[in-house]
């Protein structure tokens, strides 16, 4: 399995290259930010996301009338509304692959990003179930939304399979100028439950 | 009290561009400073550093703090070689005396920006990449000529890009450095100045040099020569 | 040891290669547009961040502590991801490298793989190996993938295929992938994602490079836009990172630097679109299979060198790139190496530890040293210094030459001032060779200079003649 003696050679070069100790690091950079739901919602929209502001979900829900669309574990019972063919765990890729969407909560959102972190707890899934389907509709309370990344990460699980998400699938590889869609979600919704 | 100057007049300016080192002294007497020339001085030693001989540069970097050691202030018409003087002599073991690039002695040490000049033409400003990154002058050279009195200033477009020059690399590269060049000189012209300003000969050389060999008309003139003219005594194109 | 193939066997040195680059009207045309683009972009993202220079003064800083204690932190994270179910392997150079992946490729009968784009693979020829192996890798990176397709070399640490405008993609895709598309980027984005959802939802193994690894959780991130390293980093069963030794940052809290740096260096983003993170193998989400290989290939070597070694902070950004004069004209592929740009320039020689090699050699000398690099590296990385310290370097590992010869000459001229204004009054004697004033031809190595410059006359009289005249009253 592992190779110990190439382990061993590199560690020694490393300690044989005798580095000297380094300054402390100055944490100098704001670790706070404005936030707020406004900007927030500024920001997701900026990179071409749907946003919402609402008080109630189940009635924001309505648009997903007659779709299929996955609910993951631990999606709260009332936003599963009738006239819509939820699709539950287990799935297959396939399954998820022929899906219309895609809903779900989130973890943490970042105001100052226009973020949203998933790390595949209630009501958000394993990260295929976000990924597959072309439709992402993402419920996000207002109390989950951190003011800056600094904030954000405070509060997220690192060993948790996190998944950050700013709009939708991109690309600039085709003359460095930003085009939306390619292969993960072409549309991110955005439903900030205030 | 008058302030006392050495004058670093650099190499490339003492050999090629009499003219510059003269301006600087003669604007300089005119804000009431006295300037000193030291006679042994010769080069800061950066074509040397630069181009990777930097055993061959200590020596150079000791005798320039030999000679202007005792200097309160020392001021140099080129950002590039003060630049020299400031981040790499010490690196090379030396303590320099204060070093100066024209513009930052003007605006810091003087504190003017109206120099009395007076400059009947429309001109553009070229930043040079170590006034600018290296130095720090920031817009005080632009502050010094908007000051100019009858001086036409237009905006050169994509200033802060490098012309191309960069010591060596103009004829180690010299194909892109040609294309840097060309880029710069499109700008330049874009501008329809008739005076391409910066405050660097190395640079203005390499910039001059072709805008003459495309026989553009435009001419290189260093900041220095734009400060020291007045209307009774104005610049006049050397031949 | 191993030659490390950082560079493309047979390369020209730098300025032969930008020699040829210069004159190809397409690439110019296409690396001033998109480099231009980019710029102004990341100009704006930069300039929305008040605290952007604490910022870089903290990235620097935490990976200077990294080089500091490399060794203590590299057996944490082995440490962190086999607690979490991973296999950590440890490869001195590129082959022992690939060897390990390709072994691994086997052990699960995969005879493809999809892949993350990741420059530690490049720059370990990985995709090479692998063929050779009997394994295809399959580059789902749009712009990985119109390299791949193309047949071509990368360009860009960024965006491999940067020197492609939409027309020569259009191109290539119509004739490998045997399908129409327009030439507008969103339909050439629709033709990759429709040719690689299939490789996606049955491919088995896939391999990916690392942006971080943080030490005291074992966490691994990846950023990107696509979604395809999602695809690759979620569906297959076995998941093989290949990441350089330097990749790592200490705690999770730095990543809170690094989350803010990276996106707006790069992309000009305030924030990339997916950025994943994975500690192990999580039961039941993503796959249960997972490897991380950690390389060397040079980085010790590189970490001896007290002044080069800071080239080591590198996050692969490639701001430094994108704001090169010389970068924007030459093109990536004139450096002859995976790493162009500034950055290349600095981090090439040293990954190959050999500056007899005409290529390396003549890297670091591709800059006109104007800084621009320096100025937006997000880790403060001080390129220009660096690379006149490799210009030493270079210099005395190539001894007596012409050169060496005329600057030895030149210094001890500038020694004595005597020495140096009696030479400066025989140089005087060049104004006989002007003409209106200037002079238009000079013989070798002057003629550099007086191909595409005049020179000015030397005038009759030096300033010290002047002054010397004039002011001093002896």
């Amino acid at each position: 399995m592992t190779n110990t003696a190439a382990r061993e050679e590199i560690l020694q070069r490393i300690r044989s290259a005798q580095v000297p100790a380094a300054v402390p690091v100055v944490r100098g950079y704001n670790q706070k930010g404005p936030g707020g739901v406004e900007l927030f919602a500024e920001r997701v929209a900026d990179y071409r996301a749907i946003v919402h502001t609402v008080t109630n979900v189940p009635e924001a829900l309505e648009a997903l009338k007659g779709k299929r669309i996955v609910a993951p574990e631990g999606v709260p019972d009332e936003w599963l509304i009738d006239g819509v063919t939820w699709l539950r765990e287990p799935l297959s890729i396939d399954e998820l692959d022929q899906a219309d969407g895609v809903l779900t909560g989130c973890a943490v959102a970042i105001a100052d990003t226009g973020t949203i972190v998933l790390d595949g707890s209630e009501a958000q899934g394993r990260r295929a179930l976000t990924l597959l389907p072309d439709y992402h509709l993402c419920v996000v309370r207002q109390d989950q939304i951190a003011a800056s990344v600094p904030e954000a990460l405070q509060l997220l699980e690192p060993t948790r399979p996190l998944t950050f998400i700013s709009g939708p699938s991109a690309t600039s590889d085709i003359e460095l100028n930003r085009v939306e869609g390619v292969h993960g979600p072409r549309t991110l919704e955005v439903l900030i439950v205030i | 009290m008058r302030v006392k100057v050495a004058l670093f007049a650099t190499c490339l300016t003492d050999t090629f561009f009499p003219e510059t080192a003269r301006a600087v002294v003669r604007l300089l007497e005119r804000l009431d400073c006295t300037v000193e020339f030291p006679l042994d001085q010769t080069c800061c030693g950066q074509m040397h550093f630069n181009t990777g001989y930097r055993e061959l540069s200590k020596p150079l970097a000791r005798k320039y703090t030999d000679v202007f050691g005792s200097y309160d202030y020392v001021v140099a018409p080129s950002g590039s070689c003060a630049g020299m003087v400031r981040e790499i002599h010490p690196t090379l073991g030396e303590s320099p005396p204060r070093t100066f690039e024209l513009a930052e002695f003007l605006v810091d040490v003087l504190g003017v920006t109206d120099v009395g000049a007076w400059f009947p033409h429309r001109v553009t400003y070229h930043p040079t990449c170590h006034s600018l990154r290296m130095l720090g002058v920031g817009d005080k050279p632009l502050a010094l000529l908007r000051a100019v009195k009858a001086l036409d200033l237009v905006e050169l477009p994509d200033s802060t890009q490098c012309c191309g020059f960069g010591g060596t690399f103009a004829v180690k590269n010299a194909e892109t450095s040609t294309a840097m060049l060309a880029d710069k000189m499109r700008c330049v012209l874009d501008t329809g100045a008739e005076v391409l300003c910066a405050g660097d000969n190395s640079c203005l050389m390499h910039i001059g040099g072709g805008l003459s060999r495309l026989r553009t008309g435009v001419r290189p003139v260093h900041l220095a020569e734009i400060l020291a003219s007045t209307e009774e005594d104005p610049w006049r194109a050397t031949p | 040891m191993a030659r490390n193939p950082v560079t493309w066997l047979g390369s020209p040195t730098f300025p032969k290669a930008a020699k040829e680059a210069l004159n190809d009207t397409q690439l110019r045309q296409n690396l001033r547009k998109a480099t231009g683009t980019i710029r102004g972009r990341r100009a704006a993202a930069v300039a929305e961040m008040t605290d952007w220079e604490m910022l870089r003064v903290a990235g620097e800083q935490i990976k200077d502590d990294v080089l500091a204690r490399l060794d203590t932190l590299l057996v944490q994270l082995e440490e962190s991801v086999t607690a979490r179910g991973g296999v950590v392997h440890w490869a001195r150079d590129a082959e022992e490298a690939n060897r390990i992946v390709l072994d691994l490729c086997r052990a699960e009968q995969a005879t493809e793989v999809v892949k993350v784009k990741s420059m530690a693979t490049a720059e370990i020829g990985l995709n090479e190996a692998l063929e050779a192996g009997g394994v295809q890798a399959i580059e789902t990176d749009l712009a990985e993938l119109i390299v791949q397709l193309g047949e071509d070399r990368p360009s860009h640490i960024l965006v491999p295929a940067i020197h492609r405008n939409r027309s020569e993609i259009r191109e290539i895709f119509q004739r490998r992938m045997g399908v129409e598309v327009s030439d507008e980027p969103a339909d050439l984005a629709e033709a990759a994602r429709v040719y690689l959802r299939q490789k996606f939802l049955t491919t088995k193994v896939a391999i990916s490079g690392a942006n971080f690894a943080v030490a005291d959780t074992g966490s691994i991130v990846v950023l990107e836009s696509e979604g395809n390293g999602r695809m690759c980093l979620t569906l297959p069963d076995t998941l093989i990172t290949v990441m350089g030794i330097e990749k790592l940052v200490p705690s999770w809290q730095d990543l809170e630097v690094f989350l803010q740096l990276l996106p707006r260096s790069s992309t000009a983003e305030r924030m990339n679109p997916y950025t994943s993170v994975w500690t192990g193998v999580t039961p039941g989400d993503g796959p249960q299979n997972f490897h991380l290989v950690l390389i060397d290939n040079g980085r010790t070597a590189t970490l001896t060198d007290s002044v080069g070694r800071q080239a080591l902070r590198c996050i692969r950004c490639s701001a430094c790139l994108n704001v090169c004069p010389v970068y924007e004209r030459t093109g990536g592929q004139s450096y002859g190496s995976v790493y162009p740009g500034p950055i290349g320039a600095i981090l090439t020689p040293q990954l190959m530890g050999d500056l007899h090699d005409p290529l390396a050699a003549s890297l670091p000398y591709a800059s006109s040293l104007c800084g621009a690099c320096f100025e937006v590296c997000p880790v403060r990385i001080d390129i220009p210094s660096v690379l006149t310290h490799l210009r030493a370097e270079v210099v005395e590992a190539k001894g007596r030459t012409a050169e060496s010869v005329a600057m030895s000459a030149a210094a001890w001229i500038f020694r004595e001032a005597s020495r140096y204004e009696k030479a400066q009054k025989a140089g005087s004697l060049a104004r006989f060779l002007a003409k209106d004033g200037k002079i238009t031809s000079l013989p070798w190595p002057g003629s550099k200079w007086t191909s595409s410059r005049d020179v000015p006359a030397p005038p009759s009289e030096s300033f010290r003649a002047w002054w010397r005249k004039n002011r001093c009253q002896e």
